[in-house]
Protein backbone atom coordinates (compact mmCIF):
# COMPACT_ATOMS: atom_id res chain seq x y z
CA UNK A 1 0.00 0.00 0.00
CA UNK A 2 1.68 3.28 -0.96
CA UNK A 3 1.48 5.69 1.98
CA UNK A 4 0.44 9.29 1.57
CA UNK A 5 3.88 10.66 0.48
CA UNK A 6 4.33 7.58 -1.71
CA UNK A 7 1.06 8.37 -3.44
CA UNK A 8 2.17 11.96 -4.06
CA UNK A 9 5.43 10.67 -5.52
CA UNK A 10 3.53 8.41 -7.90
CA UNK A 11 1.22 11.28 -8.83
CA UNK A 12 4.14 13.59 -9.61
CA UNK A 13 6.01 11.02 -11.65
CA UNK A 14 2.86 10.19 -13.52
CA UNK A 15 2.20 13.86 -14.18
CA UNK A 16 5.72 14.20 -15.58
CA UNK A 17 5.25 11.21 -17.84
CA UNK A 18 1.74 12.15 -18.99
CA UNK A 19 1.23 15.82 -18.33
CA UNK A 20 -2.14 16.83 -16.94
CA UNK A 21 -3.47 13.30 -16.50
CA UNK A 22 -3.75 13.38 -12.70
CA UNK A 23 -6.60 15.56 -11.48
CA UNK A 24 -6.20 14.92 -7.75
CA UNK A 25 -5.28 12.31 -5.19
CA UNK A 26 -6.54 11.20 -1.84
CA UNK A 27 -5.36 8.84 0.85
CA UNK A 28 -8.03 7.58 3.20
CA UNK A 29 -8.40 4.56 5.48
CA UNK A 30 -4.96 3.47 4.38
CA UNK A 31 -6.07 3.35 0.77
CA UNK A 32 -4.41 5.35 -1.97
CA UNK A 33 -6.38 6.73 -4.87
CA UNK A 34 -5.50 8.66 -8.02
CA UNK A 35 -8.29 10.58 -9.71
CA UNK A 36 -7.41 10.88 -13.38
CA UNK A 37 -8.61 12.32 -16.65
CA UNK A 38 -10.79 9.71 -18.41
CA UNK A 39 -9.37 10.74 -21.81
CA UNK A 40 -5.94 9.50 -20.77
CA UNK A 41 -6.87 6.43 -18.80
CA UNK A 42 -4.91 4.06 -21.05
CA UNK A 43 -1.75 6.16 -20.72
CA UNK A 44 -2.11 6.17 -16.94
CA UNK A 45 -2.81 2.48 -16.57
CA UNK A 46 -0.06 1.62 -19.06
CA UNK A 47 2.46 3.74 -17.18
CA UNK A 48 1.49 2.19 -13.82
CA UNK A 49 1.74 -1.27 -15.28
CA UNK A 50 5.03 -0.97 -17.17
CA UNK A 51 7.20 1.55 -15.31
CA UNK A 52 9.92 -0.48 -13.56
CA UNK A 53 9.44 1.20 -10.16
CA UNK A 54 5.63 0.75 -10.23
CA UNK A 55 4.69 -2.52 -11.89
CA UNK A 56 1.04 -2.69 -10.90
CA UNK A 57 0.54 -5.66 -13.16
CA UNK A 58 -2.73 -7.05 -11.87
CA UNK A 59 -6.16 -5.50 -12.27
CA UNK A 60 -7.95 -6.83 -9.22
CA UNK A 61 -11.27 -5.22 -9.96
CA UNK A 62 -12.97 -2.77 -12.24
CA UNK A 63 -16.24 -1.17 -11.28
CA UNK A 64 -18.51 1.75 -11.89
CA UNK A 65 -19.93 4.28 -9.46
CA UNK A 66 -22.72 6.80 -9.83
CA UNK A 67 -22.07 9.87 -7.69
CA UNK A 68 -25.32 11.67 -8.47
CA UNK A 69 -25.91 14.54 -7.68
CA UNK A 70 -22.22 15.55 -7.54
CA UNK A 71 -20.23 16.35 -10.67
CA UNK A 72 -18.65 14.70 -12.57
CA UNK A 73 -21.37 12.15 -12.16
CA UNK A 74 -19.74 8.81 -12.95
CA UNK A 75 -16.57 7.09 -11.85
CA UNK A 76 -14.86 4.07 -13.33
CA UNK A 77 -12.63 2.61 -10.66
CA UNK A 78 -9.62 0.41 -11.34
CA UNK A 79 -8.15 -1.48 -8.41
CA UNK A 80 -4.54 -2.26 -9.25
CA UNK A 81 -2.32 -4.66 -7.41
CA UNK A 82 1.42 -5.17 -7.33
CA UNK A 83 1.73 -8.78 -6.30
CA UNK A 84 5.40 -9.01 -5.23
CA UNK A 85 5.12 -5.97 -2.96
CA UNK A 86 1.43 -6.60 -2.15
CA UNK A 87 0.64 -2.96 -2.82
CA UNK A 88 -2.71 -1.77 -3.95
CA UNK A 89 -3.48 1.41 -5.85
CA UNK A 90 -6.88 2.71 -6.84
CA UNK A 91 -7.30 4.70 -10.03
CA UNK A 92 -10.55 6.52 -10.59
CA UNK A 93 -11.55 8.02 -13.90
CA UNK A 94 -14.01 10.84 -13.31
CA UNK A 95 -16.56 10.70 -16.11
CA UNK A 96 -19.03 13.47 -16.79
CA UNK A 97 -22.60 12.69 -17.83
CA UNK A 98 -23.05 13.90 -21.43
CA UNK A 99 -26.76 14.32 -20.68
CA UNK A 100 -29.85 13.29 -22.58
CA UNK A 101 -29.79 9.93 -24.31
CA UNK A 102 -26.02 9.98 -24.81
CA UNK A 103 -23.89 7.60 -22.83
CA UNK A 104 -20.57 8.48 -21.22
CA UNK A 105 -17.59 6.94 -22.97
CA UNK A 106 -14.16 5.78 -21.90
CA UNK A 107 -11.40 3.70 -23.51
CA UNK A 108 -11.51 -0.01 -22.84
CA UNK A 109 -8.48 -1.20 -20.89
CA UNK A 110 -8.59 -4.63 -22.47
CA UNK A 111 -5.34 -4.08 -24.45
CA UNK A 112 -3.59 -3.76 -21.07
CA UNK A 113 -5.61 -6.13 -18.88
CA UNK A 114 -7.43 -8.83 -20.84
CA UNK A 115 -9.30 -9.89 -17.72
CA UNK A 116 -11.28 -6.66 -17.76
CA UNK A 117 -13.58 -7.96 -20.47
CA UNK A 118 -16.49 -9.18 -18.35
CA UNK A 119 -16.09 -6.46 -15.76
CA UNK A 120 -16.39 -3.78 -18.41
CA UNK A 121 -19.47 -5.52 -19.70
CA UNK A 122 -20.90 -5.47 -16.21
CA UNK A 123 -20.23 -1.74 -15.81
CA UNK A 124 -21.85 -1.16 -19.19
CA UNK A 125 -24.81 -3.31 -18.17
CA UNK A 126 -25.53 -1.49 -14.93
CA UNK A 127 -24.33 2.09 -15.53
CA UNK A 128 -24.50 2.52 -19.29
CA UNK A 129 -20.84 3.49 -19.56
CA UNK A 130 -19.53 2.67 -23.04
CA UNK A 131 -16.02 1.23 -23.29
CA UNK A 132 -14.49 2.22 -26.63
CA UNK A 133 -12.64 -0.64 -28.29
CA UNK A 134 -14.26 -3.41 -26.26
CA UNK A 135 -14.64 -6.41 -28.61
CA UNK A 136 -18.05 -7.57 -27.37
CA UNK A 137 -19.83 -4.88 -25.42
CA UNK A 138 -23.30 -6.16 -24.54
CA UNK A 139 -25.28 -6.83 -21.39
CA UNK A 140 -23.90 -9.57 -19.17
CA UNK A 141 -26.25 -9.98 -16.18
CA UNK A 142 -29.53 -8.35 -17.15
CA UNK A 143 -31.58 -9.82 -20.02
CA UNK A 144 -30.38 -8.70 -23.43
CA UNK A 145 -33.60 -6.88 -24.25
CA UNK A 146 -33.63 -4.99 -20.94
CA UNK A 147 -34.11 -1.24 -21.21
CA UNK A 148 -32.36 1.13 -18.82
CA UNK A 149 -29.28 1.19 -16.59
CA UNK A 150 -30.50 -0.25 -13.31
CA UNK A 151 -27.66 0.71 -10.96
CA UNK A 152 -27.84 4.41 -11.77
CA UNK A 153 -29.12 6.36 -8.84
CA UNK A 154 -31.99 7.90 -10.80
CA UNK A 155 -33.28 4.46 -11.84
CA UNK A 156 -36.40 3.36 -9.96
CA UNK A 157 -35.73 0.52 -7.52
CA UNK A 158 -38.67 -1.55 -8.74
CA UNK A 159 -40.76 -4.05 -6.84
CA UNK A 160 -44.39 -3.53 -6.05
CA UNK A 161 -46.37 -2.49 -2.99
CA UNK A 162 -47.23 -5.36 -0.65
CA UNK A 163 -50.54 -5.20 1.16
CA UNK A 164 -50.38 -5.83 4.88
CA UNK A 165 -53.15 -5.02 7.28
CA UNK A 166 -51.41 -1.80 8.24
CA UNK A 167 -50.62 -0.66 4.68
CA UNK A 168 -53.94 -1.66 3.14
CA UNK A 169 -55.26 1.89 3.21
CA UNK A 170 -52.32 3.18 1.16
CA UNK A 171 -53.27 1.01 -1.80
CA UNK A 172 -56.55 2.36 -3.11
CA UNK A 173 -59.15 -0.18 -4.26
CA UNK A 174 -56.79 -3.15 -4.02
CA UNK A 175 -59.74 -5.50 -3.79
CA UNK A 176 -61.15 -4.45 -7.16
CA UNK B 1 -74.09 -37.27 22.24
CA UNK B 2 -71.10 -37.68 20.02
CA UNK B 3 -72.67 -40.57 18.14
CA UNK B 4 -75.80 -38.52 17.49
CA UNK B 5 -73.71 -35.74 16.05
CA UNK B 6 -71.92 -38.18 13.81
CA UNK B 7 -75.24 -39.63 12.69
CA UNK B 8 -76.44 -36.16 11.80
CA UNK B 9 -73.34 -35.56 9.73
CA UNK B 10 -73.37 -38.89 7.91
CA UNK B 11 -76.55 -40.85 8.42
CA UNK B 12 -75.96 -44.57 8.27
CA UNK B 13 -78.15 -46.75 6.12
CA UNK B 14 -81.05 -48.34 7.94
CA UNK B 15 -80.57 -52.05 8.64
CA UNK B 16 -82.35 -54.13 6.05
CA UNK B 17 -85.22 -56.42 6.84
CA UNK B 18 -84.83 -60.22 6.41
CA UNK B 19 -87.19 -60.12 3.39
CA UNK B 20 -84.98 -57.52 1.77
CA UNK B 21 -82.00 -59.79 2.26
CA UNK B 22 -83.87 -62.70 0.67
CA UNK B 23 -84.73 -60.55 -2.37
CA UNK B 24 -81.08 -59.71 -2.83
CA UNK B 25 -80.03 -63.33 -2.59
CA UNK B 26 -82.54 -64.30 -5.27
CA UNK B 27 -81.40 -61.48 -7.49
CA UNK B 28 -77.78 -62.61 -7.16
CA UNK B 29 -78.82 -66.12 -8.20
CA UNK B 30 -80.63 -64.70 -11.24
CA UNK B 31 -77.53 -62.74 -12.13
CA UNK B 32 -75.39 -65.87 -12.07
CA UNK B 33 -77.93 -67.62 -14.28
CA UNK B 34 -77.87 -64.66 -16.65
CA UNK B 35 -81.55 -63.93 -16.16
CA UNK B 36 -81.10 -60.42 -14.75
CA UNK B 37 -81.80 -57.63 -17.25
CA UNK B 38 -82.66 -53.95 -17.53
CA UNK B 39 -83.21 -51.85 -14.42
CA UNK B 40 -82.86 -54.90 -12.15
CA UNK B 41 -79.35 -55.48 -13.46
CA UNK B 42 -78.49 -51.80 -13.07
CA UNK B 43 -79.65 -51.83 -9.49
CA UNK B 44 -77.71 -54.95 -8.68
CA UNK B 45 -74.50 -53.54 -10.10
CA UNK B 46 -75.01 -50.30 -8.23
CA UNK B 47 -75.49 -52.17 -4.97
CA UNK B 48 -72.88 -54.83 -5.43
CA UNK B 49 -69.86 -53.02 -6.82
CA UNK B 50 -67.58 -50.91 -4.77
CA UNK B 51 -68.83 -47.39 -5.46
CA UNK B 52 -65.56 -46.02 -6.60
CA UNK B 53 -64.68 -44.15 -9.71
CA UNK B 54 -61.81 -44.48 -12.07
CA UNK B 55 -60.93 -40.85 -11.49
CA UNK B 56 -60.49 -41.45 -7.79
CA UNK B 57 -58.21 -44.41 -8.38
CA UNK B 58 -56.13 -42.49 -10.84
CA UNK B 59 -55.90 -39.58 -8.44
CA UNK B 60 -54.75 -41.93 -5.70
CA UNK B 61 -52.09 -43.40 -7.95
CA UNK B 62 -50.89 -40.01 -9.10
CA UNK B 63 -50.76 -38.46 -5.66
CA UNK B 64 -48.66 -41.25 -4.23
CA UNK B 65 -46.13 -41.49 -7.01
CA UNK B 66 -44.89 -38.02 -7.83
CA UNK B 67 -41.61 -37.42 -9.62
CA UNK B 68 -40.26 -33.97 -8.73
CA UNK B 69 -37.92 -32.25 -11.15
CA UNK B 70 -34.34 -31.80 -9.95
CA UNK B 71 -34.43 -28.05 -10.15
CA UNK B 72 -33.05 -25.60 -7.63
CA UNK B 73 -33.18 -21.83 -7.94
CA UNK B 74 -31.57 -20.43 -4.79
CA UNK B 75 -31.07 -21.04 -1.09
CA UNK B 76 -34.47 -22.75 -0.71
CA UNK B 77 -33.02 -25.52 -2.87
CA UNK B 78 -30.84 -26.55 0.07
CA UNK B 79 -33.95 -27.20 2.12
CA UNK B 80 -35.51 -28.95 -0.84
CA UNK B 81 -32.50 -31.24 -1.14
CA UNK B 82 -32.68 -32.21 2.51
CA UNK B 83 -36.32 -33.14 1.98
CA UNK B 84 -35.09 -36.23 0.13
CA UNK B 85 -32.61 -37.09 2.88
CA UNK B 86 -33.37 -39.86 5.39
CA UNK B 87 -34.08 -37.31 8.08
CA UNK B 88 -37.16 -35.85 6.39
CA UNK B 89 -37.65 -38.68 3.93
CA UNK B 90 -40.15 -37.64 1.30
CA UNK B 91 -40.00 -41.27 0.17
CA UNK B 92 -42.70 -41.92 2.78
CA UNK B 93 -45.04 -40.10 0.42
CA UNK B 94 -43.67 -41.56 -2.78
CA UNK B 95 -41.87 -38.52 -4.16
CA UNK B 96 -38.24 -39.38 -3.52
CA UNK B 97 -37.35 -39.95 -7.14
CA UNK B 98 -36.06 -36.61 -8.44
CA UNK B 99 -35.88 -36.67 -12.20
CA UNK B 100 -33.15 -34.75 -13.98
CA UNK B 101 -35.29 -34.29 -17.07
CA UNK B 102 -38.49 -32.25 -17.09
CA UNK B 103 -39.92 -34.78 -19.53
CA UNK B 104 -39.97 -37.37 -16.79
CA UNK B 105 -41.06 -35.10 -13.96
CA UNK B 106 -44.56 -34.12 -12.93
CA UNK B 107 -43.86 -31.69 -10.11
CA UNK B 108 -41.78 -28.52 -10.17
CA UNK B 109 -40.64 -26.94 -6.92
CA UNK B 110 -39.75 -23.29 -7.39
CA UNK B 111 -37.10 -23.13 -4.70
CA UNK B 112 -35.93 -19.54 -4.64
CA UNK B 113 -36.21 -16.14 -6.28
CA UNK B 114 -36.87 -16.05 -9.99
CA UNK B 115 -34.97 -13.27 -11.71
CA UNK B 116 -36.48 -11.76 -14.83
CA UNK B 117 -33.72 -13.39 -16.82
CA UNK B 118 -34.50 -16.80 -15.32
CA UNK B 119 -38.28 -16.54 -15.79
CA UNK B 120 -38.34 -17.63 -19.46
CA UNK B 121 -36.11 -20.59 -18.59
CA UNK B 122 -38.39 -21.68 -15.75
CA UNK B 123 -41.40 -21.29 -18.00
CA UNK B 124 -39.74 -23.43 -20.66
CA UNK B 125 -38.97 -26.17 -18.15
CA UNK B 126 -42.57 -26.06 -17.00
CA UNK B 127 -43.80 -26.28 -20.59
CA UNK B 128 -41.55 -29.26 -21.25
CA UNK B 129 -43.10 -31.26 -18.43
CA UNK B 130 -45.82 -33.68 -19.42
CA UNK B 131 -49.39 -33.41 -18.21
CA UNK B 132 -50.54 -33.76 -15.53
CA UNK B 133 -48.09 -31.49 -13.72
CA UNK B 134 -48.08 -29.52 -10.52
CA UNK B 135 -46.06 -26.61 -9.21
CA UNK B 136 -45.11 -25.78 -5.65
CA UNK B 137 -43.89 -22.25 -5.04
CA UNK B 138 -41.53 -22.60 -2.11
CA UNK B 139 -40.73 -19.65 0.12
CA UNK B 140 -41.40 -15.95 0.07
CA UNK B 141 -39.28 -15.09 -2.97
CA UNK B 142 -40.98 -17.26 -5.53
CA UNK B 143 -44.41 -16.51 -4.09
CA UNK B 144 -44.19 -12.73 -3.92
CA UNK B 145 -40.64 -11.58 -4.60
CA UNK B 146 -39.90 -11.67 -0.89
CA UNK B 147 -37.14 -9.35 0.22
CA UNK B 148 -36.06 -8.75 -3.37
CA UNK B 149 -38.39 -5.88 -4.19
CA UNK B 150 -36.16 -4.64 -6.99
CA UNK B 151 -35.68 -4.37 -10.73
CA UNK B 152 -34.14 -7.81 -11.21
CA UNK B 153 -36.57 -10.24 -9.59
CA UNK B 154 -40.07 -11.29 -10.67
CA UNK B 155 -42.53 -10.33 -7.95
CA UNK B 156 -44.20 -13.71 -7.63
CA UNK B 157 -43.71 -16.67 -9.96
CA UNK B 158 -47.45 -17.00 -10.57
CA UNK B 159 -47.13 -14.02 -12.89
CA UNK B 160 -45.80 -16.25 -15.64
CA UNK B 161 -46.88 -19.78 -14.72
CA UNK B 162 -49.62 -21.52 -12.78
CA UNK B 163 -48.81 -22.42 -9.18
CA UNK B 164 -50.77 -24.93 -7.11
CA UNK B 165 -49.33 -24.53 -3.63
CA UNK B 166 -47.55 -21.59 -2.01
CA UNK B 167 -45.40 -22.43 1.00
CA UNK B 168 -44.48 -19.48 3.25
CA UNK B 169 -41.10 -19.15 4.91
CA UNK B 170 -37.67 -17.74 4.24
CA UNK B 171 -36.70 -20.45 3.63
CA UNK B 172 -39.42 -22.89 4.71
CA UNK B 173 -38.10 -25.75 6.80
CA UNK B 174 -38.14 -29.15 5.09
CA UNK B 175 -41.04 -30.12 7.35
CA UNK B 176 -43.00 -27.20 5.93
CA UNK B 177 -42.21 -28.34 2.44
CA UNK B 178 -43.33 -31.89 3.24
CA UNK B 179 -46.52 -30.48 4.75
CA UNK B 180 -47.12 -28.42 1.64
CA UNK B 181 -46.49 -31.49 -0.43
CA UNK B 182 -49.09 -33.38 1.59
CA UNK B 183 -51.58 -30.62 0.85
CA UNK B 184 -50.77 -30.98 -2.83
CA UNK B 185 -51.42 -34.71 -2.54
CA UNK B 186 -54.82 -34.02 -1.03
CA UNK B 187 -55.51 -31.64 -3.88
CA UNK B 188 -54.61 -34.30 -6.42
CA UNK B 189 -56.85 -36.75 -4.62
CA UNK B 190 -59.72 -34.32 -5.12
CA UNK B 191 -60.03 -33.68 -1.41
CA UNK B 192 -58.31 -30.37 -0.79
CA UNK B 193 -57.68 -29.24 2.73
CA UNK B 194 -60.13 -26.63 3.95
CA UNK B 195 -57.57 -25.23 6.33
CA UNK B 196 -57.52 -24.22 9.95
CA UNK B 197 -60.49 -21.86 9.85
CA UNK B 198 -62.83 -24.80 9.38
CA UNK B 199 -61.14 -26.90 12.04
CA UNK B 200 -61.30 -24.12 14.59
CA UNK B 201 -64.75 -22.95 13.52
CA UNK B 202 -63.31 -19.61 12.47
CA UNK B 203 -65.03 -19.01 9.15
CA UNK B 204 -65.68 -15.32 8.78
CA UNK B 205 -62.83 -14.16 10.98
CA UNK B 206 -60.69 -13.15 8.01
CA UNK B 207 -59.00 -9.82 8.14
CA UNK B 208 -61.66 -8.12 6.13
CA UNK B 209 -64.15 -9.02 8.87
CA UNK B 210 -62.71 -5.82 10.34
CA UNK B 211 -65.55 -4.05 8.54
CA UNK B 212 -67.53 -4.63 11.70
CA UNK B 213 -65.19 -2.34 13.63
CA UNK B 214 -66.49 0.60 11.67
CA UNK B 215 -63.05 1.85 10.62
CA UNK B 216 -63.57 1.03 6.95
CA UNK B 217 -64.81 3.48 4.37
CA UNK B 218 -68.23 2.65 2.83
CA UNK B 219 -66.43 1.49 -0.31
CA UNK B 220 -64.19 -0.87 1.63
CA UNK B 221 -67.01 -2.05 3.86
CA UNK B 222 -68.97 -3.09 0.81
CA UNK B 223 -66.01 -5.06 -0.54
CA UNK B 224 -65.41 -6.68 2.83
CA UNK B 225 -69.01 -7.74 3.13
CA UNK B 226 -69.06 -9.19 -0.37
CA UNK B 227 -65.83 -11.10 0.20
CA UNK B 228 -67.05 -12.48 3.49
CA UNK B 229 -70.33 -13.60 1.99
CA UNK B 230 -68.44 -15.38 -0.76
CA UNK B 231 -66.16 -17.11 1.70
CA UNK B 232 -68.98 -18.34 3.92
CA UNK B 233 -71.01 -19.52 0.92
CA UNK B 234 -67.99 -21.33 -0.52
CA UNK B 235 -67.28 -23.00 2.78
CA UNK B 236 -70.82 -24.24 3.37
CA UNK B 237 -70.91 -25.58 -0.20
CA UNK B 238 -67.66 -27.43 0.48
CA UNK B 239 -69.03 -28.82 3.74
CA UNK B 240 -72.19 -29.98 1.98
CA UNK B 241 -70.10 -31.61 -0.71
CA UNK B 242 -67.89 -33.52 1.69
CA UNK B 243 -70.90 -34.69 3.71
CA UNK B 244 -72.43 -35.90 0.48
CA UNK B 245 -69.19 -37.63 -0.43
CA UNK B 246 -69.03 -39.43 2.89
CA UNK B 247 -72.60 -40.65 2.48
CA UNK B 248 -71.85 -41.96 -1.01
CA UNK B 249 -68.83 -43.83 0.17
Amino acid sequence: MPDSPGLELIAHELDDAAAGSVLSTYHEHGQACLIVDPQRILEVLGWLRDTPAQEYRFLASLHGVDYLPSEPRFGVVYELLNMPRVERLRVRAALADPGGEELPEIDSCMPLFAGAEFQEREVYDFFGIVFRGHPDLRRILMPEDYVGWPQRRDFPVGGEPVIFTHTEREVPRWYA
Amino acid sequence: MRREKLRALAPLEEPRSPTDLRVRQLRARDLLRGDLEGPDLEQHVAEATLPTTMAKTIGWARANSIFPATFGLACCAIEMMSMVSPRYDIARFGAENMRASPRQADMLILSGRVSIKMAPVVRRIYDQMLEPKWVISMGACSSSGGMFANYAVVQGADKFMPVDIHIPGCPPRPEALVYGFNKLQRMILGNPDSGWRRRYKAIGTEEWARAATGTASPDEAEAYAAARELSVAYDSARAQESRQGRRDA
